[in-house]
This record gives C-alpha cells, sequence and structure tokens, in this order.
C-alpha cells in the first residue's frame, strides 16, 4: 500500500511541476513570441526586461520537472527523451539560443548582431512552446510501445494532427499568458495593445480547448475512462470553468494582476485535468493500452521515492520562499536603466 | 562510426563545452563574494566598481552554462536510455536534489544580485551574490555526486527485473545487461558519500577557484597593461593573486595528492593509465616526463622518472606493488595514452600555477608589480589555462573509467539508446558541434570586448546615481 501511495504522491508532484513550469515559462515564452511583433528598440527592451530577473528561475521548475521524471520514474525519462529524439534536440537548440540572447543582445552596437539576437530570443521562445506541446499531444494520444515498452515509431509520427493541435493550443495558451502578463509590467501604448490582444488569444484558446477536448473523447478515449468519478476532476474541472470565465471579467475592469492569476489557475486545472485523465499511466501505450508506462511499473524503488520525497519537502518551500521574494522585488511596471538587458 | 561511437563523441562536446563555463562561475563567484563584501564593508566604491565589472562576465557565463547544463543532462535520456534505466533509481535523485537545492537559489538570486543593485540594501545584495556562490557549490557538489557514483559505485543492490530477485552482492567487472537488471538504491547516504565523491568535489572546486582566481587577475593584469583603471585594478589584481596562490597549494597539497591516492586505491586500472604503469612494479617510479606510444603493449619514451616514488605516494610505502594495465584482462582495460597524457599536462598546469601565483604575490609584497610588465603579460596569458587543466583532468578521470560507463557493472557499449537511428545521431552530433565551436569564439569575442572596454565606462561624466524608484511599490 504504502509503495503505491509514494507512487501516487511522486505522480501528483511531477504534474505539479510541470504545471508551475508552464504557469512561469507559459508567460516568459509567450513574452518572448510577442517581442518578435514589437516595434522599436525601447518597446523591444522593455519586453525583454518585463521578464529579466526571472525567466532564468522560471526555466529551473523544467529541469526540476525533468529531473523528478528521471529519479522518480526513470523508465518514463528513458523513453519519452530517446522517442522524441529530434524534437528534444531542437527544444534544446530553441532554449539554447534564447538563453544568451538575453545577455548577448545588448553587448554589441550593431542592428544586424540585435536583429540577430531578437529573432534567436523570439524564435527561441515560439519553438518551445509549440514542441512541448506537441510532446505533450504524443503522450496523451499514446506512443507506439511494444510489448517490452520500446518506441516503434518515427520522428514523422509524432507530428500528427491531434499532437500538433494540441502544440497550437500551448502556443495559444503562452500568448494568453504573456499578454496578460504584459498588461501587468507596461505602461501607455504598450498596455493598451496587449490588453486587446489578452483579449483575443483568450477567445483562441478557449475555442481550440473546445476542439481539442472533443476530439480527444474519440482519439483518446482512454483518458475519460471513469473520470466522472474522480473528485479531482470535478475539483478541476470547476476552477478551470470559474477561472477560465473569469479572465475577461478581470481584464475589463482594469484588474490586470487579478487577470494574470486566473489565467494561471487555468492553465494549472487544464494541465490537471489532463493528468487526471492519464492516472496511473504516464506513458500510454498505442498499440495496446497494457503496454503503457504507468506509475507502478516505470518508478524508482520505495526507498528513492521516499529519499525524494524529503528532498522535496525540505528544498521546496525555501525555493517558494525565495521566488516569492524575488517577485515582490521586481513587482511593478519594467523600467529601463543601467543594469538593464 | 556505430552509434555507440557517435552518442561518446556527442557526450564528449558537450561536456567538453559545458565544462568551460561553470568552473568560471562558481570561482568568480567566490572573487565577487570576496570583492564586494570588501566594498560594502570598507565602503570603497573602487571595489563596488570591480564587482559591477565582473558581474557582466559572472552572467555571461553563467547564461552559456545554463544553456549548455540543459543539454547535458537531456541527453542521458536521449543518447543514453539504456544508462538511464539502469541507474535512475539511483542515479536520478543527486540530479533532481541538484535542481531543488541548487538551480533554483543560483538563477533566483542571480537576477537578483544583477537587476537589484539599486533595488535592495547593501546587504541584501552581497547576500544574493553569497547564494549564487553557495548554489553554484551545491550543483557542483550533487552532480558530482552522480558522478562519482559512476567511479566507485557504493549503497546499492542488482535487481533482475524479471524474477524480481536482488543480488546484494553483485558481480564485479563483468557487465549487467540493462535489459534484464538494474541498479536499486540500498543506502542513500553511502551513495552519496561513495567513496570518490569528497575528494573528488573538493579537488573539483578548488580547481573552479583557482579559475575565477586567475581569470580576474588576467583581466586586471591586462588593463594595467593597457593603462586602464590602473588603481582600481591593482586593488583586485592583488586580491585575486592571494586567493589564486593559495588555491594552488591547497590543490597540490593536500587536496589533489588525496584524490590521486584515492584513485590507486579504488580504480587500480585507471591509476595504471594515468601514471603510464602497463607492467605491474613493486617500487614504482614516478614518471615526470614520458612520450607515450600508442602501441600494445605501449613503449615509453624519452622517460624521467623517480624510482619508488610513485609507490610511496600512492601507498607510503616505496616498495608496493602497484598494478599495471597488463595485469587487467583485456576486456576491461581502459586506453593509456589519453588519460596519460592528460594527466600529465594537467600536473604540469597545476605547477606552473603554482610557481605563477607566488611570483605574483612576492612581487605584491615588494610593491613591483605595476613595473613588471612582462608578468603582467603572462597572466592575461594564463587566463585559459585553469580551464584547459580542468579538461584535462576530466578526460584523464572519464576515459580512465571505460570501458565501463558505471565502474565494473555497466558497460558503456550497453547504455547507449539502441533505438535512436544513427543518422539522427549524426545530425545532432555535427549540428551542435558547430554550434559549440562558434559560441566559444563569441564568447571570447565578447570577453575581449568587456575587457577593451574596461571598469569604468568612458562617457562617466558626472556620477549618475539612481533614484532606486522604479516602478509603483
Amino acid at each position: 500500500m504504502e509503495f503505491q501511495l509514494l507512487n501516487v504522491i511522486w505522480f501528483i508532484l511531477v504534474t505539479v511541476l510541470l504545471a508551475v513550469y508552464a504557469i512561469l515559462d507559459g508567460f516568459d515564452l509567450g513574452v518572448g513570441i510577442l517581442h518578435l511583433f514589437v516595434k522599436g528598440e525601447e518597446n523591444k527592451r522593455i519586453l525583454m526586461n518585463s521578464i529579466g530577473p526571472v525567466w532564468d528561475g522560471n526555466e529551473v521548475w523544467l529541469l526540476a520537472g525533468g529531473g523528478s521524471i528521471f529519479a522518480a520514474f526513470p523508465l518514463v525519462y528513458a523513453t519519452a527523451f530517446s522517442s522524441f529524439y529530434l524534437a528534444v534536440y531542437l527544444l534544446l537548440l530553441a532554449l539554447f539560443f534564447r538563453a544568451i540572447s538575453f545577455e548577448f543582445r545588448g553587448k554589441v552596437e550593431s542592428p544586424g548582431w540585435r536583429k540577430f539576437w531578437d529573432y534567436s530570443f523570439g524564435i527561441g521562445s515560439l519553438l518551445p512552446a509549440v514542441l512541448l506541446g506537441v510532446a505533450y499531444g504524443n503522450i496523451l494520444r499514446g506512443l507506439p510501445l511494444d510489448a517490452n515498452k520500446i518506441f516503434t515509431g518515427s520522428f514523422f509520427d509524432l507530428l500528427n494532427p491531434y499532437a500538433v493541435l494540441i502544440g497550437i493550443l500551448a502556443l495559444v495558451m503562452c500568448l494568453m499568458q504573456g499578454a496578460i502578463y504584459l498588461t501587468h509590467k507596461t505602461e501607455g501604448e504598450l498596455k493598451e495593445k496587449y490588453e486587446k490582444l489578452a483579449t483575443k488569444f483568450w477567445v483562441a484558446f478557449i475555442a481550440l480547448w473546445f476542439v481539442v477536448t472533443v476530439l480527444s473523447l474519440f482519439i483518446s478515449k482512454f483518458l475519460f475512462d471513469g473520470i466522472t468519478k474522480s473528485p479531482f476532476f470535478w475539483v478541476l474541472f470547476l476552477l478551470f470553468l470559474f477561472s477560465i470565465a473569469m479572465i475577461p471579467v478581470t481584464l475589463k475592469a482594469k484588474n490586470n494582476k487579478r487577470a494574470f492569476l486566473f489565467s494561471s489557475l487555468s492553465i494549472f486545472a487544464m494541465i490537471g485535468l489532463s493528468a487526471v485523465g492519464l492516472f496511473p499511466r504516464l506513458i500510454p501505450s498505442l498499440t495496446d493500452l497494457k503496454n503503457s508506462l504507468t506509475i507502478i511499473n516505470a518508478s524508482s524503488t520505495q526507498g528513492t521515492l521516499t529519499a525524494m520525497l524529503i528532498i522535496a519537502l525540505i528544498g521546496m518551500p525555501f525555493v517558494l520562499g525565495y521566488t516569492i521574494y524575488i517577485y515582490k522585488v521586481f513587482k511593478g511596471k519594467t523600467v529601463l536603466h543601467e543594469d538593464s538587458y | 562510426m556505430d552509434a555507440e561511437l557517435l552518442s561518446r563523441l556527442q557526450f564528449a562536446v558537450t561536456i567538453a563545452f559545458h565544462f568551460i563555463f561553470p568552473p568560471i562561475s562558481i570561482g568568480l563567484g567566490l572573487m565577487l563574494v570576496i570583492v564586494e563584501w570588501l566594498g560594502w564593508k570598507k565602503n570603497d566604491g573602487e571595489y563596488v566598481k570591480l564587482g559591477k565589472f565582473f558581474s557582466k562576465i559572472l552572467a555571461i557565463t553563467f547564461a552559456v552554462g545554463v544553456a549548455s547544463g540543459l543539454v547535458m543532462v537531456l541527453q542521458f535520456g536521449t543518447n543514453w536510455a539504456r544508462y538511464s534505466a539502469f541507474v535512475g533509481d539511483i542515479f536520478g535523485a543527486p540530479l533532481a536534489a541538484e535542481a531543488v537545492f541548487a538551480f533554483f537559489l543560483e538563477s533566483t538570486f542571480l537576477g537578483l544580485y544583477i537587476f537589484g543593485r539599486n533595488k535592495v540594501s547593501k546587504g541584501v545584495h552581497w547576500f544574493s551574490i553569497l547564494m549564487v556562490t553557495i548554489g553554484a557549490t551545491i550543483s557542483a557538489f550533487w552532480i558530482l555526486v552522480a558522478n562519482s557514483w559512476q567511479q566507485t559505485p557504493a549503497g546499492f543492490a542488482i535487481q533482475n527485473l524479471i524474477t524480481g530477485e536482488i543480488i546484494n552482492n553483485p558481480v564485479s567487472g563483468v557487465g549487467y545487461n540493462p535489459a534484464e537488471y538494474r541498479a536499486i538504491l540500498t543506502d542513500f547516504w553511502a551513495a552519496v558519500f561513495n567513496p570518490s565523491t569528497l575528494s573528488r568535489f573538493f579537488h573539483t572546486m578548488i580547481a573552479a577557484f583557482m579559475t575565477g582566481a586567475f581569470l580576474m587577475a588576467g583581466s586586471l593584469a591586462y588593463m594595467i597593461r593597457k593603462n586602464r583603471d590602473t588603481q582600481i585594478a591593482l586593488k583586485g589584481l592583488k586580491v585575486s593573486l592571494i586567493v589564486a596562490f593559495i588555491f594552488s597549494i591547497l590543490q597540490l597539497f593536500p587536496i589533489g595528492h588525496h584524490h590521486a591516492k584515492d584513485v590507486a586505491k579504488y580504480q587500480k586500472e585507471k591509476f595504471a593509465a594515468i601514471q603510464g604503469l602497463y607492467d605491474s612494479e613493486e617500487g614504482a617510479p614516478l614518471v615526470l616526463f614520458g612520450y607515450l606510444t600508442g602501441d600494445i603493449p605501449p613503449e615509453m619514451k624519452a622517460k624521467i622518472s623517480i624510482p619508488g616514488v610513485l609507490s610511496w605516494l600512492a601507498t607510503g610505502d616505496a616498495n608496493a606493488k602497484i598494478t599495471g594495465l597488463a595485469e587487467i584482462p583485456p576486456q576491461n582495460r581502459p586506453p593509456m595514452w589519453m588519460p596519460f597524457v592528460s594527466y600529465h599536462n594537467m600536473v604540469a598546469l597545476g605547477t606552473l600555477f603554482i610557481l605563477l601565483s607566488l611570483w605574483g604575490v612576492i612581487q605584491t609584497k615588494r610593491n613591483k608589480l605595476l613595473e613588471s610588465k612582462k608578468f603582467l603579460r603572462v597572466l592575461f596569458w594564463t587566463i585559459p589555462l585553469p580551464v584547459i587543466a580542468c579538461q584535462f583532468g576530466w578526460v584523464a578521470a572519464e576515459v580512465g573509467r571505460q570501458p565501463w560507463i558505471v565502474y565494473n557493472l555497466l558497460r558503456t557499449s550497453d547504455s547507449f539508446s539502441n533505438t535512436v537511428p544513427v543518422g539522427q545521431v549524426w545530425f545532432t552530433f555535427i549540428l551542435f558541434s558547430v554550434l559549440y565551436v562558434i559560441m566559444t569564439i563569441v564568447y571570447i569575442y565578447l570577453m575581449m570586448k568587456e575587457l577593451k572596454h574596461g571598469i569604468t565606462p568612458y562617457n562617466e561624466t558626472a556620477p549618475a546615481e539612481p533614484e532606486g524608484k522604479e516602478g509603483k511599490a
């Protein structure tokens, strides 16, 4: 019993880590993509600096999520990353250029140099949003795993329409989250522009979410097996409906901080719902559900799960504490000064 | 080329590139902790300017380190899937601990350090660079725990995946098949503090401190030679030379010596390879210099050695027997040439660092630093050498562990991802190798640009002190 409880706890923790990653990097990837379309050196710098002090910490949530999967469910780590081989490298390439664009962009006074790093930043933000979405879409659809739990598909199987649609959903999610974040961090014309955009992205997000959910009913039926019996489903579902409805209300009332909170909650609820559907599977098998990687057959031993839980319980309160502190120090509108990028 | 060799090469170029940056970040972090402390406590604006200048270098270095570190971690899953499955129960925990205890700390406080100079009090600002450096140190600890476990595994048992049977005394030196077995954790602390963790950790940390100190010394020496900010640069140069000297000495004794002794004790194959010992010998000599041919058995030419010293250093007894590679079964022998050459070059560089920093400290005492232009030039060209020494040390340690990915348990040849098509590995290998070469060049270019720019900006006419009131509180 205890063994299973730990596995369930780790399933929940991994979900929470990835959901927090989606919320945090959601806005800074979104800002990066919007950066592609903003004109003028000053505006570009404001966008980049609005996430300047925090983007690096946000990205660590992905590392923490990945590290936790490696430690708690090593078979998932091994199977997922070797199956998504080229996609993972494309993601790494994008994140690589994005990370250094912050530091490199302002270091040389040349329009060509700046333009190059602007594109690195923008495309380096767009690709991860889409790729992570496509990868997650493939997980929800199931991977072709054989009886030995070994991936038998090819790179192009991963680009199926269902997964690509979820990739676009992830992109729109980041855009909505990023635009709402910017309504809070910018002033004047820029602020008005992102208020309008945020509402548009919100409409697109709901429409896409609806299409994806309906499609899932046919493509990934197993996600819905007995889901209405789970109390987690009802809590998250109601949270999702409530927070998604509150986004335009709060935007209209110019309460941008609250709009950001509801946007974050809707992302959390959406990812939580998909996790409730997946449970107890981590990577469903497309060929035969019996070949799926689950929280039992892909997991580490009880000893490791316990050790990891202790590590998380000691470490995470500190992480949350100083992360909140940093956001407080850098709260308010983004203003350029001598230490800015 | 097959997928195994390609995956190894790709891993090697990724780590080689990545391992340029963390030693610089860690070492520079320590130097900034010292310099910013002096600026804060002595209320000395010149140290603050030094801090500001090197914080820019730290920020660039850190960014490239983070970007390349992500590639490193995900490679375990992409290219070494069978390894990840075999060791996940043990290896994943330190990586996750690294993220929880170190990465969050480093990256969050780096944001505060770089952008918060005018937003928080001086004490909090100093605390932020301290946290960055402590975070970097914790990070180094956990990644070295993972690496040390590969070198000297402890605190584990082997589990048969089919029968579920647990083998508490695994067979050493045969190699388990990761399709049938996996390693499981039995004792967390024994795995964390396995026999080589602590000596490897101290050895690597001190190497990083030396790297940072020499980088600061070399940069400031460059500025003094160009007559830029001489007064400020001299202050920083003195501090960095003292730090460089202290750590260069500690690196030789006791740290380096102790680490080598551990290798002799726990990994006799690697010890034979790095010392160039093919036939076992009683009273083995310490080879100071030699040219090793690639033949089997290899031949040592132009050898300069001191009889008995190797046995004495390794065991404390000048007549003790040291195992040579000939005594190891051929399928378990590491290559000799690469570990031998890298190890000896590392030691030679280490000796050079002691002499250089000693001379620097003497010149400081005699108040002659500004006059010895030649020495300042040498210091500038020394900047990359500690990084190169780190690379040599890493090559000696990792090639010396072959043919094992986990010493005596799992063979490298059983560990790479065999489901990934070779063409895809070729593609990513070439793509990322090109990327790394270009990025190394761009990084050096940006560093030189910062150095030429100097500590005080050219256009600093009036001190434009910011009001520190940004945004609505």
